[in-house]
């Protein structure tokens, strides 16, 4: 991975000196909550319902286990023993003290992590494919492009402050696993007609209260363009995007109400007109950049395992977690784990320091030192050999960390919603764990199959409700915290946001209306169809019925 | 409509309310109720100056209810922060989950 040279080391730790300086003059008066308030939110520092939150920047998802045990020692020191990792593989601390913040900030600079780029309206911290350099469906990591592109945009002056936040996802695999059309743009390495590796750029997908699926800009982009590229992108947005309006500020808009044709116009043209001007990155940085993602020297093993394949044939609760959990590795001998998070009863995305420490423990033991958190709020182990899985199984089990239900219903992406957050109208959580509940046998996961279940507790969606398969959208009514329910959404290469199917529930009717949901699509579905191909092919008529009558 | 003044405490933005000495109690129980608009507009006031002091930050004014010693907010938002608590068990839905 990454690792910060004497540049990164010094830029950082100035940064920690500034915002130091900028709490002690907060703290002291000499700084006002309007003038402070800014400023905290360039460093990830935002006044929650309860509480400060601090959000902690993962570039690109990736862990090491030296982070993962300061992140462990911080919410134990500074906060209460957890942390709620986010659907932009962020890490949020929710209940430190502004009079800590220096302290935490030191700390996280101490093994190269900071909190820049996680608030305010920059190129926020750019998310990748969690299973980058290890899927067997990559054509290329994309993650030195994140590295390129988190050095490039890092308080980039141009681009500091623009009409609202920023948000890029880059995939390098045949499956879009970093929803990168709900991006602001969304990268994915491609094959050109030469042969040579570029990128297909889609712009203007988003999620929030003006939901939209990007769209395609470029077809191919060379590698050696995407600075500039990305850099004409965001100065057609900052020139003409909305500043008026905080609702209708963000590119997705802009891109809508011009048109993809026209705006494509607006930025070749800005392109065209500037890239010879050589702001591309020069091959001696990109190699630099390069040589750290140089993949582990991992030997191939043999595929098949004596003592896993008895496991398998002896344990269901440990096959069922094998098929859904352990993915294979593009080395043969080698698997990807994923660590869930989402045990029934507790909050989707959250881990205590002591679960953080044993998947640091765990990453060095079996994963080559190497810790991922992926956008659907799961830790990962990407290099694991496959005779080491009944042992990492086991000590995961112990700890609750062995849910097989990754991309099954249970593997809910839940945002804190209103026990937390001070946007929120209604709470997500405890829904969530309700419907975990529902849904808690194992075999009843694996009937329905994959299904993305995603819920927000307000409008901008940090829960990602417009991609669920099934969406739950928390509103206030009348002061009564009513949901409602989308289907037919995707994160994936075939996008598509939800659409709403009716009236909405009370809370207590939530998970009912989930299982009628469920009961219907089992009723309807033809053999060997999911969810979504069963909605496609249905449409919202029979789950209407379902769950309102015939009326 | 009874109502309190409530804000985030500067220093750790845990959840504070006015308090009759003019001190601020992590307890609505013990908030300073304020019964008529301008005791409202006092205690307001009085906030303002607080934040001036750098004691809080986010104030405001909201209605509640009084039932004898106990003091309870009306919005589901403002149950959860005088509670201090999250993730709030079935219990406090209206009707059990």
């Amino acid at each position: 991975m990454y690792r910060y040279d004497e540049f990164d080391h010094a830029f950082v730790r100035e940064r920690v000196a500034e915002f130091k300086d900028q709490v002690e003059r907060r703290l002291a008066g000499q700084l006002t909550e309007d003038e402070f308030r800014p400023l905290r939110l360039r460093n990830g520092l935002y006044l929650q319902l309860h509480a400060y939150m601090l959000r902690i920047a993962i570039p690109y998802g990736v862990l090491s286990p030296r982070q993962l045990r300061q992140l462990a020692m911080i919410g134990r020191k500074w906060d209460r023993g957890y942390g709620h990792f986010t659907t932009r593989q962020n890490l949020q601390f929710n209940w430190v003290k502004l009079v800590d913040i220096p302290d935490v900030l030191s700390a996280l600079a101490d093994v190269e992590m900071h909190c820049i780029q996680t608030s305010g309206n920059c190129v926020r911290n750019v998310t990748a494919d969690p299973f980058a350099g290890a899927a067997n469906d990559e054509l290329e990591d994309p993650r030195p492009w994140c590295e390129i592109l988190r050095q490039w945009s890092t308080l980039h002056p141009e681009f500091s402050w623009l009409p609202r936040k920023f948000k890029i996802a880059i995939s390098g695999a045949a499956e879009d696993r970093a929803a990168i059309a709900f991006h602001d743009i969304g990268l994915k390495i491609v094959r050109g007609a030469n042969g040579e590796n570029g990128f297909r750029v889609l712009v203007g997908g988003g999620m929030g209260r003006t939901p939209y699926v990007g769209q395609e800009i470029r077809a191919f982009l060379p590698k050696e363009h995407l600075l500039s590229y990305i850099e004409s992108i965001l100065r057609v947005y900052n020139l003409h995007g909305r500043r008026d309006n905080i609702h209708k500020a963000r590119i997705k808009i802009l891109v809508n109400q011009l048109g993809i044709d026209k705006f494509r116009e607006d930025v070749e043209a800005d392109w065209e007109a500037t890239y010879r001007d050589a702001i591309d990155l020069p091959d001696g940085e990109r190699d630099r950049i390069l040589s750290y993602f140089a993949p582990p020297d991992l030997p191939p093993r043999p595929i098949k395992d004596e003592a896993l394949d008895h496991r398998r044939n002896t344990d269901p609760i440990f096959a069922n977690w094998l098929k859904h959990n352990v993915r294979p590795h593009r080395v043969p001998g080698y698997s990807t784990v994923v660590v869930s998070l989402k045990e029934p009863g507790r909050t989707p995305g959250d881990a205590s320091s002591e679960a953080m420490e044993l998947v640091a423990d765990l990453a060095e033991r079996f994963s080559r030192s190497e810790a991922r958190v992926n956008y659907t709020q799961n830790l990962m182990l990407p290099h694991v050999a496959t005779a080491d899985v009944v042992a990492l199984y086991d000590i995961l089990k112990a700890k609750g960390l062995a849910t097989g239900n990754f991309d099954l219903l249970g593997d809910m992406i839940c945002c804190p919603g209103l026990d937390y957050c001070n946007l929120a109208n209604a709470r997500s959580i405890p829904i969530a764990k309700e419907i975990a509940k529902r849904f808690e046998d194992p075999k009843r996961q694996e009937e329905i199959g994959p299904l993305r279940l995603n819920m927000s507790g307000c409008i901008n969606a940090c829960g990602h409700h417009h991609s669920g398969n099934i969406g739950i959208l928390g509103v206030d009514k009348k002061g009564t915290e009513l949901y409602q329910i989308s289907l037919g959404g995707n994160p994936k290469d075939d996008a598509a946001i939800g659409t709403i199917i009716g009236p909405g529930f009370r809370a207590e009717a939530v998970p009912q209306a989930i299982d009628t949901i469920i009961d219907t699509y089992l009723a309807e579905r033809s053999d060997g169809e999911s969810f979504l191909d069963t909605w496609r092919r249905v449409g919202a008529q029979p789950f209407k019925e379902a769950l309102y009558g015939s009326a | 409509m009874p109502s309190v003044v409530t804000a985030n405490r500067l220093v750790d933005g845990i959840v504070v309310y006015l308090a009759p000495d003019g001190s601020w109690t992590e307890q609505i129980d013990r908030a300073r109720i304020a019964e008529t608009e301008d005791e409202v507009k006092a205690l307001e006031e009085q906030a303002a100056a607080d934040v001036k002091a750098r004691k809080v930050v986010a104030v405001y004014a909201m209605d509640v209810a009084v039932n004898g010693g106990t003091v309870d907010p009306l919005s589901v938002r403002e149950k959860i922060r005088a509670a201090h608590r999250t993730t709030l068990t079935k219990d406090w839905y209206d009707v059990p989950l």
